[in-house]
Order: C-alpha cells, then sequence, then structure tokens
C-alpha cells in the first residue's frame, strides 16, 4: 500500500478549481475505485458518474492526466508515481458539477440518424464475415471519448456541423449492414459534417474499445460520398440505371 | 421547490432491456409512454449480460424446442417457478429474438447464415444466441436505437422515491434529477417497474450503484407482493483479485465454451459436486462448489479457484471471449490464453421480485405492472444464464403491451402526497445532524455479505434482522453531508439507503422461514429438500405491522403436469 495524492476538478458551469486528497492505494486499484474511495471518506457530494466499473457501460470518462480514459480501466499503478494524478471532466461537453458534463447532445445527434430499415421481405441469412465488420462499430459503449478527444468537438466547438466519431461510427455500423436499405451518404456529408474530420486519428487512440475508427469507419465513409458524388463515370452509370441518389 | 409535472398513459420506471423493451410495446400500442432512467441511455446493468440470450430457435441443436427449454428453466428453478410464466417465456423467446434481429440487432452466425448458439449452464442443448462475450450491449444498443424511433420521452437521470395512489390503485410517481435536484411528478395511468435487482446491499457483487432494489421496494411501500426474495443468485465466477475488481463477472461463456475450473490442488473439483454437467451445472450448484473448496483450504492464495481457458488456443478465446481477454488483461495483468483467471462467487442476480401475473405483469396492485429482474416468479429458485435477456424480451413486451391497454381513468394525483415526498427529500438535504449514509451502507453490505451469503443458517439470519431493524431506523436519520441539490450522491444515498433496506430485509426474513436448502438458497441447519417447501413460495407484503412473510402455493398449470414429471423422472434416472 502507498498513498497517492488525486488532484480532483470540482466546480460548476461557473467555474472551479484542482482539489488534492490523498488516497491509500490498494492493489489493483483504478482511478474510479480512488474517485470513490474520496467521495466515501472525505468528499460526499463529490459528482461523479459511473456505472458498472467493468468498461462496459462508459458512463465514467473523464480527462485521467489530460488524457480522455475510462477511470475504471485506468489503473493507478500505470499512471507515474511521483506526481499527483490529475482527473477532470471532459472538455467537449458543457459542465453540470465536477467530473459530472452533460453530454444530452450526443443523444440529440443519435436521434437525427435514420434507423436500421430493412425491406419487408428480406431474407434473414447474414454471414459471419458481415457480423464481424459491424460488430467492430458495434463494440462502441458511448463513452463519448473519441467525440472528446475530437478537435472538431473540443476545440472548435462545432458541435452544430459535425455528429463527430461516435456517430460516425454508428452510421458506418447502419451502412454496412447487409440487409438495411436506406443510403445515409448525403446525411454523413451534408448534415454531419464528414468533411470536417482531417483524419488526425485521435479518436482511434483514445477509444477503449480499440475500434478503428478513422481507418475503418471514417475512411471508407468518405470514400463513399466522393465516390457517389464525383466519380462521374459513377454517375453516368446511374444515370443510365436510371437510379437516383436516394437520400 | 417548485415541482414540475408531466402527464402519460404509461410511465416505465427502468431502462434496462425490460424497462426499454415494454416502452417499445406500450408505445407501439399508442399509449403515450415516458421512460425514466436514473443513469444516461444505454447504461443500465443489462449491458454486463454477457454470454448470451437463451432461445430455443434449434439453429444448432435442431431437437431444441420450447417445452426443453420450460424443462430446463422449471429444474433449474427446483420448479418453485411459476410455470406458466416459464411455459411463455420459452414459448415466445425465439419470436422476441428474431424480432431484435429485424431491429437491427447483430449476434455471431451458423455456417449456414443463421443465428449461433452457444452451450451455457443448466441448458440441455447450445441455446444461447450470442455476439462475442457482449450480448448484453447488443441488446440495450438495439433497443435503445428501436427506442429513440418511437415517439417515447425520455427522462435520463432521474430517480423516483415514490409511487402515487388514487384509492387503491397507482396513478404516478414522485422523484428528481440526479443532475439538479429539481422535483418531478408524474401523473399515468398505468407504471411499469423495470428497476433490475439489488447486488448493491452486499460488499460483493457484479452490480453498479443503481442496483438499489427501488422497483422492490417501491412496490412493496405501496402494498403489491414480493416473491422468492430469499433466493439471490451468486454468480460462480467473478474476479477475486486485485482488490479493486473483486466481484466483476467473468461471463459464464467462459465456461460454456470450454473453460475448466480446478482448485489449487489442480483437481477439477466439479467432478465430485456433478459429475455429469460438470462446469456447466446450475448457478447455484458451481458457487456453492466454489465456495466450499476456498472454505476447506483448497483454494488459491487470493480466496478462489482457477479458471482455465488456456487449452482453447490463442485465437479461439481472442474471437468467442473478447472482453474476458480484455478485462483480465488491463484489470489484472493476465493473459487468459496463457494463465488461469482466480475467480470466486459474487452477488448477482434476483430471482425474487414483485409478484406478477405470468399473462400481463401486473401486480397485486391495480395500474402497477413490472418486468425483468424486479419481476419475481419466472425463475423459481435458481435462474439460467442466459434466462435472464430472454426473460426481459418476453415479459417486458407483454407488460408494455397490457400496460398500454390498462384503460383506467384519468389520473389523479394528491397535492399532499406529493408535498409529503417532496418533504421527506428536502429533509434529507437539510435538515441537520443525522447519520452518515456512506457508513451506513457499509454496515448493511456487511451485514449482507456475512449473514444473509450463499450459506445460512438461523443464528446468523436472526442476527441480520436484528440489525436491519437498527439500520432501518438509523436510516430514517441519514442525512446528505452536504447541502447541495446538483448531483450529489451522498443526498441520493440516503434515499437509496431506505430501499436496500426493504429489500434486504424481506430476503433475511424469507430466508429464516424457508428451513430448507434449495437452489439459490442453502441453510447449514437444513441442508436438505423439504416436501412442503418444495410447494410452497414465500410471499413478503406490508400491512399495519410491518413486513408480513407467508408461504403461498405454486403457481402450476394443469397441461404442463406431463412435462415436469417426465423430467423429474430423467434426473431420477
Amino acid at each position: 500500500m502507498s498513498t497517492r495524492t488525486l488532484r480532483l476538478w470540482r466546480g460548476d458551469a461557473d467555474g472551479g478549481e484542482l482539489v488534492d486528497y490523498e488516497v491509500e492505494a490498494v492493489s489493483g486499484m483504478v482511478v474510479l475505485d480512488a474517485v470513490l474511495e474520496i467521495q466515501r471518506t472525505h468528499a460526499p457530494d463529490l459528482a461523479v458518474r459511473w456505472n458498472c466499473k467493468a468498461a462496459k457501460c462508459g458512463s465514467c470518462s473523464a480527462e485521467v492526466n489530460g488524457r480522455p480514459r475510462l477511470m475504471c480501466k485506468t489503473r493507478l499503478g500505470a499512471l507515474p508515481e511521483d506526481e499527483p494524478i490529475t482527473v477532470q471532466p471532459m472538455r467537449a461537453f458543457p459542465i453540470i458539477r465536477d467530473l459530472v458534463t452533460d453530454v444530452s447532445w450526443n443523444y440529440e445527434v443519435n436521434q437525427r440518424i435514420p434507423p436500421f430499415t430493412p425491406s419487408p421481405d428480406a431474407e434473414w441469412s447474414i454471414g459471419q464475415e458481415d457480423v464481424d465488420r459491424m460488430s467492430e462499430f458495434r463494440k462502441c459503449i458511448e463513452c463519448f471519448l473519441c467525440q472528446d478527444v475530437c478537435h472538431v468537438l473540443r476545440d472548435h466547438r462545432l458541435h452544430e456541423s459535425y455528429f463527430g466519431p461516435r456517430f460516425l461510427v454508428r452510421i458506418a455500423s447502419l451502412e454496412m449492414h447487409p440487409l438495411d436499405t436506406l443510403d445515409r451518404t448525403d446525411l454523413v456529408a451534408d448534415e454531419g459534417g464528414l468533411g470536417l474530420c482531417n483524419i488526425t486519428k485521435c479518436c482511434s487512440e483514445v477509444c477503449p474499445e480499440h475500434i478503428h475508427i478513422t481507418d475503418n469507419a471514417i475512411i471508407p465513409l468518405k470514400e463513399r460520398v466522393v465516390d457517389r458524388r464525383y466519380d462521374p463515370l459513377l454517375r453516368l452509370l446511374r444515370r443510365i440505371a436510371g437510379r437516383g441518389q436516394a437520400g | 421547490m417548485g415541482v414540475e409535472r408531466h402527464d402519460y398513459d404509461v410511465l416505465v420506471i427502468g431502462a434496462g432491456g425490460a424497462g426499454l423493451r415494454a416502452a417499445i410495446a406500450a408505445a407501439e400500442a399508442g399509449a403515450r409512454t415516458a421512460l425514466v432512467c436514473r443513469s444516461l441511455l444505454g447504461k443500465a446493468h443489462t449491458v454486463m449480460a454477457e454470454g448470451g440470450v437463451a432461445a430455443a430457435l434449434g439453429n444448432v441443436a435442431p431437437d431444441d424446442d420450447w417445452r426443453v427449454h420450460f424443462q430446463d428453466t422449471m429444474f433449474g428453478g427446483k420448479y418453485l417457478n411459476n410455470w406458466h410464466m416459464a411455459e411463455l417465456h420459452a414459448k415466445e423467446a425465439p419470436d422476441r429474438v428474431r424480432e431484435l434481429e429485424q431491429w437491427g440487432g447483430v449476434f455471431d452466425r451458423t455456417p449456414d447464415r443463421k443465428m449461433s448458439q452457444r452451450a451455457f449452464g443448466g441448458h440441455t442443448y447450445k441455446r444461447l444466441v450470442h455476439i462475442g462475450d457482449r450480448t448484453g450491449l447488443e441488446l440495450i444498443r438495439t433497443l435503445q436505437d428501436k427506442a429513440v424511433h418511437a415517439g417515447i420521452d425520455v427522462f435520463m437521470e432521474c430517480t423516483i422515491t415514490r409511487l402515487l395512489k388514487d384509492g387503491e390503485r397507482v396513478c404516478g410517481a414522485f422523484g428528481y434529477r440526479r443532475a439538479t435536484g429539481e422535483f418531478l411528478v408524474f401523473a399515468a395511468r398505468a407504471l411499469v417497474l423495470a428497476t433490475g435487482g439489488a447486488g448493491k446491499c452486499w460488499r460483493i457483487t457484479s452490480n453498479s450503484w443503481e442496483c438499489t432494489g427501488d422497483g422492490h421496494a417501491l412496490a412493496y411501500e405501496v402494498g403489491a407482493e414480493l416473491v422468492d426474495m430469499e433466493f439471490v443468485q451468486f454468480h460462480p465466477t467473478g474476479m477475486v483479485w486485485p482488490p479493486g475488481v473483486i466481484g466483476l463477472l467473468v461471463t459464464e461463456a467462459v465456461r460454456g465454451e470450454g473453460g475448466i475450473l480446478r482448485n489449487a490442488e489442480g483437481e477439477r473439483f466439479m467432478e465430485r459436486y456433478d459429475p455429469k454437467r460438470l462446469e456447466l451445472s446450475t448457478r447455484d450448484v458451481v458457487a456453492r462448489a466454489i465456495y466450499t473448496e476456498v472454505k476447506e483450504r483448497r483454494g488459491t492464495p487470493h480466496g478462489g479457484v482457477f479458471l482455465d481457458v488456456s487449452h482453447l488456443g490463442d485465437a479461439f478465446v481472442k474471437s468467442k471471449l473478447p472482453s474476458m481477454y480484455e478485462q483480465f488483461m488491463e484489470l489484472a495483468g493476465v493473459d487468459i490464453t496463457r494463465e488461469h483467471m482466480e475467480v470466486g462467487p459474487t452477488c448477482h442476480y434476483f430471482m425474487g421480485g414483485i409478484r406478477v401475473d405470468a399473462e400481463t405483469g401486473a401486480s397485486s396492485v391495480p395500474g402497477l405492472f413490472a418486468a425483468g429482474e424486479c419481476a419475481g416468479g419466472m425463475n423459481g429458485a435458481n435462474r439460467l444464464g442466459g434466462n435472464s435477456l430472454s426473460d426481459l424480451l418476453v415479459f417486458g413486451k407483454r407488460t408494455g403491451d397490457c400496460a398500454a391497454q390498462h384503460g383506467a381513468d384519468a389520473p389523479q394525483i394528491d397535492d399532499a402526497d406529493v408535498a409529503d415526498a417532496a418533504a421527506e427529500l428536502t429533509r434529507d438535504l437539510s435538515a441537520p445532524g443525522g447519520e452518515d449514509p456512506y457508513r451506513l451502507h457499509a454496515e448493511l453490505q456487511a451485514t449482507m455479505q456475512e449473514d444473509v451469503g450463499i450459506f445460512r443458517d438461523e443464528a446468523g439470519l436472526t442476527a441480520a434482522v436484528a440489525h436491519l431493524d437498527d439500520l432501518v431506523r438509523r436510516a430514517a436519520d441519514a442525512r446528505s453531508p452536504s447541502p447541495t441539490p446538483a448531483y450529489n450522491p451522498g443526498w441520493h444515498l440516503c434515499r437509496d439507503l431506505r430501499n436496500m433496506l426493504i429489500v434486504s430485509e424481506a430476503v433475511a426474513r424469507a430466508a429464516l422461514l424457508r428451513q430448507e436448502s434449495r437452489g439459490a438458497h442453502s441453510r447449514l441447519d437444513f441442508p436438505d429438500f423439504a416436501d412442503y417447501w418444495g410447494e410452497h413460495n414465500i410471499v413478503v407484503r406490508k400491512d399495519a405491522d410491518g413486513m408480513r412473510v407467508e408461504a403461498r402455493p405454486v403457481v402450476k398449470t394443469a397441461e404442463l403436469a406431463t412435462l415436469i414429471e417426465q423430467r423429474k423422472e430423467a434426473e431420477r434416472a
């Protein structure tokens, strides 16, 4: 056992400050354990959002030593011992209190994405290779760390014109479903602001589920938009086939 | 403080699988529907379900059908299940699973492109539809995406603290917004409780902070009956090391895919406890076996047993058990493709719950319905793995449908009840002095862990009841250590604690009454089955003198008797 200092951001929408707390670190302790121990013993009104404590629900997102992480998955032992562990709320969203932010914007974005729409006479025959491809995206636990780290949202605050990596992943999973009949290309290109992503891959780096957000979701979506909108041969073929661009 | 008011036809409390499925059904039936949940949408405990959804599709084992699933469920529940519930569940689970797929749910496939099914404890055939070991997440996300386009109003991060009555029937609910502390009142023609379990009453649990038995306690307070409360499932395999992750679930899929349990001496000890089913025996049996091995000093240094999948091969483990690989690697520094896991029992699931009608999910109080883990009857004395996800789909839908059709008059909320409910919360927040809720919670957990755990006896249970009685009195004086109404967990815990105490008392008293060992209830002083108790459930309700606990005959269905007898016969053979 050793004593560790946690430097937690305390405050609300009007401002706040970093406050130091000491915790007896036990073996295998994760940052969330330490924060909850502080809540039990030193700061009973410390606001922190968490649920499963098993990296399956994506509730306890925060910035640990400046990096977006799940508190339940970050072991104290993996952080430098000679300095305090700083825990701050996600920066891309409005503060509610202490470590809790208002992530409701994400739920509004999700609602704007047309849901899975199979044809009424679809035959439910799907191959494992399709499942594997979609499954990577459907692993997403909606921790919103990718949204938090994305400079389009974090620094440029373009929440009005960009869906963010999480929902590009969601759209990619719908678009890759072999039995889905909708085409969300226009949605993702226009309303979704796909072009604002300049593939710096920060989202992939912080994803606790190791989803290759940029390579496997965003870049294929970008290619699809380019094909649809700018490929003259495809456009010609489409015109000959008499198929307009479905919305 | 002002009170924000909302009016609906159906109010669903809880947004795990059962609540989401009920809300979708109610909205599709044309009811104005609200869904209230304590966390963000999609974070409920259903995400923790890993192994799969049990449904007799027969995709992998063509001989499987609802009758065998029914028999397995009844055998697992030691025949205390509500027969008709177990029947409906087995018959309707396949349709509910196919429906999920049509809503966009994605599951692992067979070579002939159908949904694949895996083996699980207590299931005769390979029956669990799954996706890797994150089936619960797939299920909740599919339902969530369906629900947000179904015209349901969702109130996230709101806690309900009281149900409101209009004469005999329930007509609404009172609660608060967790982020601000603002009060809310809902008027509704019908209410559906789908609040899950109460594992937070124990120290070692796989459950999150949300599992405080709110639905059980809210229903009890308005006079509804609870059933089978003595049956609490201790999942055989929780992590035991390092200390920070004690209790964290290790999915049964590990054993379903071929994982082997060994004690510290290297012995495959399940050969002594259930030579026929071995690791895939029912959860009650495996949990007791592990507990006994540890107690008799054949456990690992960290107080568990070994669970090994290293013989299955690196690629297989990573594809079939990816989140377990990740969990052990990240949290314990253990590579399960090469090293043993160390596991021990962890409080996991409530078989007991609000007593409901099998067909409708109606409780004994008019207008009040319940589905999922907070409802009782489906699982009897022990639940089979995989039956919770199918339970919440089958009965979530039924309950939502029936709540929508519950043609009650417009609800009349009594302002005095609202004022009273508000006064309780205000007092918890701002009255001086009082008990520290965190400390009371720790005492509660210690008592339940020590005296109302896997093995019980009269002395321990009697001591627990007395201690709980004391805690109930002290919890009335629990006060928030800080006066802020915004996102204040200390304040919230004061109220949650009272719910946990009601549930804990119900468990302890029912456990004291049941003088036998059956399923998840093991009495050291009554180690055998008792014929009388094999025919009786225990019902708990509130009356003028306090908590009343009584035996009630098992709810049977004449047409199913042959199936039951066949199974009993087969087990004797």
